[in-house]
């Protein structure tokens, strides 16, 4: 209908026009608040807002556009053309917007804007000068991207005359899992980018305090509760798409998303101390911008290809040299002003190493020093290419070798930190409150060990499981002080349960999650089955005492793939558990394989069946099979750190007023802070 | 405690993290370092006995037998070529013509035996590694949808 098709060309370049002027008003936007800011001239301060407002319609209204290109299957786009197909389903029309580079792009910086959105409409009690600053500086990365996009990315590229049909979406993200992925992990990203904002501008301002910290903390949960929702759907997605049993690669581009994710984890952390103890205030600044610098670093790995990767996905130099130019001049500007300001940034509280304080500090040095090393790991196959070292890759053995020794003395402490006092710990009584925790660990690693046969090899393994129960009972602990149980009425518990702060609650529940995350990792690396064979038709397979048998394998046809699909009768001792139809596809459009394992979950372990290619004579098929044990364990406690994140966040005092900041006169230094 | 004291501890405490991230990541490093070859590199560089390394190039046209789940297929960068032996599922996109970079040790025999063949997510990348071995060889196929080859734009 030649209507519709005007309709939709005009639509295209509107929203191409829209970013075009959002540009524009991103340049005002990190000018004339800022400048505001500094005169003290409240009519400029006041742009800020209306100003976040007018760059979340424009930019969003590009989106909008774009995603209706996409919705109407508008092919004039050559993004469209490019990324999608009349027959695809319409989720994955949908989710094709952000599943290529220009698309991605555009949502990048439709995150932005609209965290920018948020902080202008946020509850009034951030100081106007420092909300203006930070919206300005939000809007100086606004600008970036934009010309990003639009010089080099531009997703509403037309091509004329129009093709009939596009070219589809790579069959691996025509996924429900993959459709969230990246806006989950684009949210956490970019989410970071208010914690830099903020933190920029205290610089600029040349003061950060318990307030500070207190308007920086949520925006900070936030993105990092995005962040680990979509690290763990793309750790899902690797589990059940790619067919290989594995959640985990230790690929750079997952990297590239675990990198902010500890960083931010350690920024979550000190901020508490900035806000509860007015301490370690600089530290807490280098995080924020070292945090969003990761988030950068990644989009940069991602984007630019330099890295191989299984998540390299086609793409352009000149691209990748643009994010690091913006990688540099932002975070390396933002570190510039940070050697020039931060002397003045006079620490608060004093505190003794064995405290609530040092506990947090340690798990601030920790996770940076993991973040280093997985860092270094990542990039050093870059690095000595470029200094013609050869050509190497760092696999998976590198980063658990160094990564799992930094992490265990991190989970020891988080079971002791949270028992430890503010300002002077008692390591001693910490420890004695402890001891069922330790107790059970002890207990719980020897009867793994010795259901595992005692065999040397199960040693570590078996310490990785007493660790989690460690974690996990002692979180537990920690919270029945909190709320006296046992030793009290279970009324009066009940009431001090209601009564704690949705802060407590959410560190709970976070940390319990680790606990179950940390015996997930460890045993399914250390016990997975794995069987790969020809299996005839009737041929059972054990793998740990589960029976696999093929019974059938039949052709079928779909929407827009053909497949065989493999039946297996899952059985235990003789009796049957379930049928598994593991499936291997070949998409139409694009002409591609994929192979659909079929999981069957007990709810402790996972067993997972994959379908390979016919032999010669049709008569058996290669299958692979595997025993999960403790897999769900993953998603459990990945659900529970966000669930714990949204508890924190709903915490009142991110609500009600924040304590009233000092006047700078009677700010003198050292001085106590608002409150405990 | 002063000032300075907590200071120095912290000072004290995060050296001392950072020699012992560093002891981890030096032997870390030696052991687990993997290097890439192309099929002509192996030709010119020594290797050492039992070396654990990444081989990639093309999946030679016609090399691909398959029996059961074991798969012989040459990896050939157009001026030499080594022949593979691998046990398992292939990834999904592995096709004769395509590049492809295994992990592995090379046998007595010559040939290589590799653990892993890599899989990819988009059936028109190349690894670099592969792109710039057949570079150095003059032998990139033309046929091969290179990085970025979008089709030419109205616009």
């Amino acid at each position: 209908m030649p209507g519709d098709l005007m309709a939709a060309f005009s639509i295209a370049e509107l929203g191409h026009f829209a970013l075009v002027l959002a540009l524009f008003v991103a340049i005002a936007q990190s000018v004339v608040p800022l400048v505001g800011a500094h005169r003290g001239d409240a009519a400029m301060m006041g742009m800020a807002r209306p100003g976040a407002v007018a760059l979340a319609l424009l930019v969003g209204f590009a989106f909008c556009a774009l995603m209706y290109s996409f919705i109407v299957s508008d092919f004039s786009v050559s993004n469209v053309f490019e990324n999608s197909h009349t027959d695809k389903p319409m989720l994955y029309k949908i989710s094709g917007v952000w599943g290529n580079h220009e698309g991605s792009l555009l949502l990048w910086i439709t995150t932005l804007v609209v965290f920018g959105l948020a902080v202008a409409l946020s509850s009034s009690n951030i100081p106007p000068q420092l909300r203006a600053r930070a919206l300005s500086v939000q809007a100086m990365i606004t600008v970036g991207f934009l010309l990003f996009i639009l010089l080099t990315s531009n997703p509403f590229e037309r091509i004329d005359p129009a093709p009939f049909n596009g070219r589809g979406l790579n069959p691996l993200l025509q996924d429900p899992g993959l459709a969230f992925h990246p806006p989950m992990l684009y949210l956490g990203y970019v989410g970071f980018s208010m914690a830099f904002s903020f933190a920029v501008a205290a610089l600029i301002e040349g003061r950060v305090d318990a307030a500070w910290a207190r308007w920086v903390r949520p925006w900070t949960l936030v993105a990092w509760t995005f962040l680990t929702a979509g690290i763990a759907l793309g750790s899902w997605w690797a589990y059940y798409e790619l067919g290989w049993g594995g959640w985990w690669y230790w690929d750079p581009v997952e990297n590239a998303s675990f990198m902010p994710w500890l960083i931010g984890t350690a920024l979550l952390h000190s901020a508490i101390v900035v806000e509860k103890r007015d301490s370690l205030k600089s530290w807490t600044i280098l995080l924020a911008i070292l945090t969003f610098g990761m988030s950068l670093l990644g989009t940069f790995l991602v984007r630019s290809g330099v890295i191989t990767s299984v998540h390299a996905f086609a793409s352009d130099p000149t691209r990748g040299l643009f994010i690091l130019l913006l990688l540099v001049v932002s975070v390396g500007g933002a570190l510039v002003l940070y050697a020039w300001r931060a002397p003045q940034l006079k620490g608060g509280g004093l505190f003794a190493p064995v405290s609530r304080e040092g506990a947090l500090l340690l798990n601030n040095l920790l996770m940076s020093t993991a973040t280093a090393t997985v860092l270094l790991g990542t990039l050093y196959p870059l690095i000595a290419d470029t200094l013609n070292l050869g050509k190497v890759s760092v696999g998976p053995p590198f980063f658990d070798g160094v990564f799992v020794p930094l992490m265990v003395p991190a989970i020891i402490a988080m079971a002791i930190g949270p028992m430890l006092a503010w300002k002077r710990g008692d390591l001693r009584g910490a420890l004695g409150r402890l001891w069922m925790a330790a107790g059970l660990g002890v207990a719980g690693m020897i009867t793994v060990w010795l259901m595992r046969g005692g065999a040397v090899g199960d040693i570590l393994a078996s310490f990785g499981i007493g660790l989690a129960i460690w974690l996990f009972v002692g979180t537990l602990m920690e919270f029945g002080d909190r709320i006296k149980l046992f030793r009290a009425p279970l009324s009066e518990s009940g009431r001090r349960a209601r009564n704690l702060p949705r802060a407590a609650w959410g560190m709970t529940i976070a940390h319990a999650g680790i606990a179950l995350i940390v015996a997930g990792v460890t045993a399914s690396s250390a016990w997975k089955g794995e069987a790969v064979q020809t299996q005839a038709f009737g041929e059972t397979v054990t793998v740990n005492g589960w029976d696999f048998t093929l019974l059938s394998a039949e052709t079928f046809e779909d929407e827009n793939y053909t497949g065989v699909r493999g039946t297996f009768r899952l059985s235990k001792d003789g009796e049957e558990i379930a049928l598994m139809t593991p499936e291997k596809r070949t998409y139409t459009a694009p002409p591609m394989p994929t192979t659909e394992a079929a999981i069957h979950t007990t709810g402790l372990h996972d067993l997972y069946a994959v379908i390979g290619d016919p032999t010669a004579d049709g008569k058996a098929f290669v299958t692979r099979l595997y025993f999960e044990p403790l897999v769900p364990f993953l998603w459990y406690g990945s659900a529970m750190l966000c669930l714990g994140g949204l508890v924190s966040l709903s915490d009142r005092r991110h609500r009600v007023g924040a304590p009233v900041r000092r006047r700078e006169t009677q700010a003198a230094p050292g001085a106590k802070p608002a409150r405990a | 405690m002063t000032r300075k004291k907590r200071r120095l501890t912290l000072i004290g405490l995060g050296m001392l993290l950072l020699s012992a991230a560093t002891a981890l990541v030096l032997t870390a490093f030696q052991d687990n370092l993997v290097f890439f070859y192309s099929p002509s590199d192996l030709q010119t560089k020594p290797l050492a006995a039992d070396q654990r390394f990444r081989l990639g190039g093309m999946v030679a046209d016609g090399s691909v037998e398959r029996d059961g789940q074991t798969i012989r297929f040459t990896v050939t960068d157009y001026a030499a070529s080594t022949p593979v032996v691998f046990s398992g599922i292939l990834p999904d996109l592995f096709r004769e013509g395509q590049g492809v970079v295994t992990e592995g040790r090379l046998n007595a025999e010559g040939v290589f035996q590799a653990t892993e063949v890599l899989a990819k997510h988009d059936e028109n990348y190349m690894p670099p590694e592969v792109s710039d071995a057949l570079q150095r060889t003059g032998k990139m196929p033309n046929t091969m949808t290179m990085p970025d080859s979008t089709p030419q734009t109205g616009s």
